[in-house]
């Protein structure tokens, strides 16, 4: 195997395995959320805020994944 | 036709031997935009607002209400707004800028080669890194006035017992982390946001690439507001009675 090829799989397996948890975590943050707004429609304003930065730090890793997989590509 | 995406921002020229990049020279423009619009706006400031006025005070107060509300706090969110504010705008206004139509397609010749005139701001690290470590630098001071330099330390080197020690030792890797965890996540973001764009143009460039517009829209505001409510809760932990606890 070339350095070129092993660099693409190198590139897709970070960001593939590295999406797993994000996702899920994402997943659950957004359910919960929606829930608590069901169940308490007023608490909108208080709670999406929040969430965004819930899910932004959930993301973080995800995140960190991608910017490993652009290294191996493009640096 | 091949895809050129690079990480380091494209050197545009030299002055005295320092390279002026184009994410540099852009951050510059916004700088001065922002400074003589804010000059501007303050003399024309009246008691009766007109239209613009209104909305910029409504953006304002709300933002002001929320970092309230963070720090619980007048006093203490008196003092820590304008620094969360301003980086949020200046965030804000430079991904904003990526929205302008047609400007990638501009370029210029230099040493290097051809490269683009504009790059989005952001997905320059330098840029990022610096703003994060005036984050991270702005919390450990505040730490550090709050609780005393003995208290400081004490915070990261606790000998009561073997496990507070490794307590503590962990506490002084997570202050370190935030450095990585708040630049990659505002770099990565962006930067992911631009190569996004350029992939999905390379593939079909009539209306495939517009949904990921309106997502790199979306980045463009939460991420902005994401990087500065962390600085506001990482400065709002660092205060005591601050109950707001977060990992990053």
């Amino acid at each position: 195997m070339d350095m070129e090829a092993a660099k693409y799989i190198g590139a897709g397996l970070a960001i593939g395995l590295g999406a797993i948890g994000p996702a899920v975590g994402e997943g659950i943050a957004a359910s919960k959320a929606l829930e608590a707004i069901g169940r308490n429609p007023e608490a909108n304003g208080k709670i999406a805020p929040l969430m965004f930065v819930a899910m932004a730090i959930t993301e973080s890793t995800g995140i960190y994944a991608l910017v490993v997989a652009l290294i191996i590509l493009f640096a | 036709m091949t895809l050129d995406i690079s990480l380091a921002p494209e050197i545009l020229f030299n002055i005295g031997g320092i390279p002026i990049s184009n994410a540099f020279f852009w951050s510059w423009f916004v700088f001065v935009f922002l400074i003589i619009g804010a000059f501007l706006l303050k003399r024309s400031l009246k008691m009766r607002p007109g239209k613009f006025q209104s909305i910029i005070e409504m953006l304002v107060g709300g933002a002001y209400d929320f970092v309230e509300s963070m720090m619980g706090d007048k006093k203490k969110a008196r003092r820590v707004f304008p620094l969360v504010f301003t980086m949020f705008f200046f965030i804000f206004f430079c991904n904003l800028l990526t929205f302008i139509p047609g400007q990638s397609a501009i370029t210029i010749k230099t040493a290097g080669g051809v490269v683009p005139l504009f790059r989005a701001i952001i997905s320059d690290y330098g840029i990022v890194f610096v703003m994060t470590m005036v984050s991270v630098i702005v919390t450990q001071i505040v730490s550090l006035a709050v609780v005393g330099p003995l208290g400081y330390l004490g915070k990261f080197f606790n000998f009561t017992s073997p496990l507070n020690f490794f307590l503590g030792l962990m506490d002084l890797v997570g202050e370190l982390a935030k450095v990585m965890s708040l630049s990659f996540r505002l770099f990565g973001n962006i930067f992911a946001g631009e190569v996004l764009g350029a992939v999905m143009l390379f593939l079909f460039p009539f209306f495939l690439p517009l949904p990921f517009a309106f997502l790199g829209l979306l980045t463009a505001v939460v991420q902005p507001f994401v990087f500065s409510v962390l600085t506001l809760v990482f400065i709002s932990m660092a205060t005591p009675n601050g109950e707001a606890e977060t990992h990053a």
